[in-house]
């Protein structure tokens, strides 16, 4: 069979893309918005109804709702748009032709069907179950097949990312060991291989129960297994989104991460370890062992988050260091203040990596204590800490890629630039706010799930404190600011895509691979000293206070956490 | 596209053992599923099934 060997050198940027390669990202983008458009609307029904004062759906409809909105965002759109990342970090930044572009294609229809299928069965009504499908709560079977068909789809494209690399090294595209944002997209991919296969472990017997094939499911054993794919399916993300910003600094700046030894290291401890947070959601299920539970968060948990504070502190290092070396080198924040503001590929990220590690990590770690745990679990708390990791932090660093993607991948020129400026800051600031006010809420004991926190008719009511309706009213608010900020992104995308002006390149075609491409980039020099740049002995010492800021923060919400435990479970 | 890519690869000094892991993708695709397959599947569901049967 002859093998596709034609590429394209972005002009703008120097990328190189293998034509079936870059046919495959679009798709995946645009299904990925797609995605985001249908949870983007459905957001619109969950805000207003647990706004209490609004309170918009009946309960079957707030539900089912809300189910379609938790698959199609931290499934199909965060998976579809993984999937482009995956292509794009293993053949354009490898230079490689991709493996199998033909396998590729019906893993992508794969996912479609399965996205399809997942969605019929919800919007058909009779599979309002939510994202954690709970046994032994049951879903219509097509419920199950969807989500099983999605998942076999992304399997298969992450073994043609593997591939690809195997071709890649075969070829001698590149020089030494992968790039650092490569390797990132392969800790995504080993991640979600295991995390398709633990969903495979339990939807498929699910799948079975559902059609009467199997009588029972246990339901302790459903939420063991289910949630080593459901968390872990956000644990993707986390790694795609840490090898988004690395790439972001590298496009924006021309930074260099400030040790590709301690960088790497940090992501081999995220494929060690990270998924192991998986138990936190457990934390409270008298059926596992407290050495189970804590050896999982408490333990091995920790080592995932020392990763991400590794990755938190080296991506705006390594932007220090470049604008530094640029000439902002004055006091402690000159680099930051004179950072492109104005361009949201950049804004997007860096708003992201702070949502991502003031909010979402100092909560993630409070939530992975034990005893901690037992404030918040399953109270509203919980979705405000995955909207500010999977929202603020993984769609908000998926945001900025776009801006970068619609002239690189689509050559269409961004349409309302003035627009796009703002985006990230409306989503980004909006999101936040949802989360802060969320997870206020839950610290208030507001219940994750319940429709209604008035609780009207039931034989035992219960009243909230008046700061917990103010939250989620100001919860309701912020939401729709996010919202606000999602629609303008849509606009812009797929007003660009579909309706941009062409950016056209005299000359332009598509050429086998080594004529006229652009030339083998030398490998990078090893740097030995950054000259006279930073203050105190430090090359990056702005990063340094910033981090020092954020370990003042988790210090002290970590032990208000403590002090707060002893107040509602009296100690003394 | 064999004759693309970089033909004088000769490595210059021995490949360190810490980075011989980090570019082998399919041993680290190993360790990244048997980790939590053992430490977290594994483990949990044999809890679960040691649980005594409720009377």
């Amino acid at each position: 069979m002859a093998v596709n060997r034609m590429f394209r050198t972005c002009p703008a940027s120097g990328l190189l893309f293998h034509e079936p390669a870059e046919k495959l990202m679009r798709f995946h983008a645009v299904a990925a918005v797609v995605s985001l458009l249908i949870g983007g609307i459905l957001a619109i029904g969950v805000v207003l109804t647990r706004w209490q004062a609004i309170h918009l759906l009946p309960p079957d409809l707030f539900y089912q709702v809300l189910t379609a909105h938790g698959l199609n965002m931290l499934v199909f759109w965060i998976i579809f748009f993984e999937m482009a990342v995956l292509y794009f970090a293993g053949s354009t930044l490898l230079r490689s032709r991709l493996a199998t572009p033909r396998i590729a294609w019906a893993a992508f229809w794969l996912m479609v069907i399965g996205a399809l299928v997942n969605n019929y069965s919800v919007f058909r009504g009779d599979s309002s179950v939510m994202f954690t499908s709970y046994a032994p709560m049951g879903a219509h079977p097509t419920f199950y097949l969807g989500l099983i068909l999605f998942a076999v789809g992304a399997l298969v494209s992450c073994f043609v990312f593997l591939g690809t690399l195997v071709v890649a090294r075969a070829e001698r595209t590149y020089r030494g060991s992968i790039p650092l944002v490569t390797f990132g997209a392969l800790t995504a991919c080993i991640i979600a291989i295991f995390t398709i296969a633990a969903g495979a472990i339990i939807l498929i017997p699910t799948f079975f129960w559902s059609v009467g094939l199997i009588d029972h499911i246990d339901s302790l054993m459903y939420k063991t297994v289910w949630w080593a794919f459901g968390h872990s399916s956000q644990q993707i993300n986390v790694a795609a989104h840490v090898s988004v910003w690395y790439a972001v600094a590298a496009i924006v700046f021309g930074a260099k991460p400030m040790s590709e030894k301690v960088s790497r290291g940090a992501f081999l401890l995220y494929i060690f370890f990270l998924q192991l947070a998986s138990a936190h959601h457990l934390l409270v299920d008298p059926g596992l062992t407290s050495n189970w539970k804590i050896f999982n968060t408490s333990y091995a948990m920790y080592l995932a988050v020392l990763a991400s504070m590794v990755h938190g502190l080296t991506v705006p290092g390594a932007i220090e260091v470049a604008q530094r070396e640029k000439g902002h080198n004055q006091g402690l924040f000159t680099w930051l203040r004179r950072a492109p503001w104005g361009n949201p590929v950049f804004s997007a990220m860096f708003i992201s990596l702070i949502g991502f590690g003031f909010l979402g990590g100092i909560s993630g770690v409070m939530m992975g204590t034990e005893q901690l745990n037992m404030i918040i679990h399953n109270t509203i708390y919980v979705p405000g800490h995955f909207h500010a990791t999977v929202v603020v932090g993984t769609t908000l660093a998926f945001m900025g890629l776009t801006y970068f993607l619609i002239p690189v991948l689509f050559r269409r020129e961004v349409m309302f630039p003035g627009m796009a400026k703002w985006q990230p800051y409306v989503f980004g600031l909006g999101m936040s706010a949802v989360s802060l006010f969320l997870m206020g809420a839950g610290t208030l004991g507001v219940p994750r799930r319940h429709w209604d926190i008035s609780f009207a008719g039931n034989p035992f009511p219960y009243e909230f404190p008046g700061a917990a309706w103010l939250m989620m009213a100001l919860a309701g608010i912020s939401g729709l600011i996010a919202i606000v900020g999602g629609g303008m992104y849509l606009l812009i995308t797929v007003g660009s895509v579909f309706l941009g002006k062409k950016i056209v390149t005299p000359g332009f075609q598509h050429v086998r691979a080594r004529e006229n491409v652009a030339a083998i980039p030398a490998a990078a020099p090893v740097i030995t000293s950054h000259g006279s740049i930073g203050a105190g002995g430090m090359v990056a010492p702005g990063t340094f206070v910033l981090a020092m800021v954020f370990l003042a923060a988790f210090v002290l919400y970590y032990f208000i956490n403590w002090k707060y435990l002893s107040t509602v479970w009296p100690l003394k | 596209m064999a004759t693309q890519g970089f033909e004088e690869d000769v490595p210059e000094e021995p490949v360190p053992a810490m980075q011989q892991l980090l570019d082998n993708p399919f041993l680290l695709l190993f360790i990244g599923i048997a980790m939590p397959t053992v430490l977290y599947i594994v483990w949990g569901v044999m809890e679960i099934v040691s649980l005594p049967i409720a009377k």
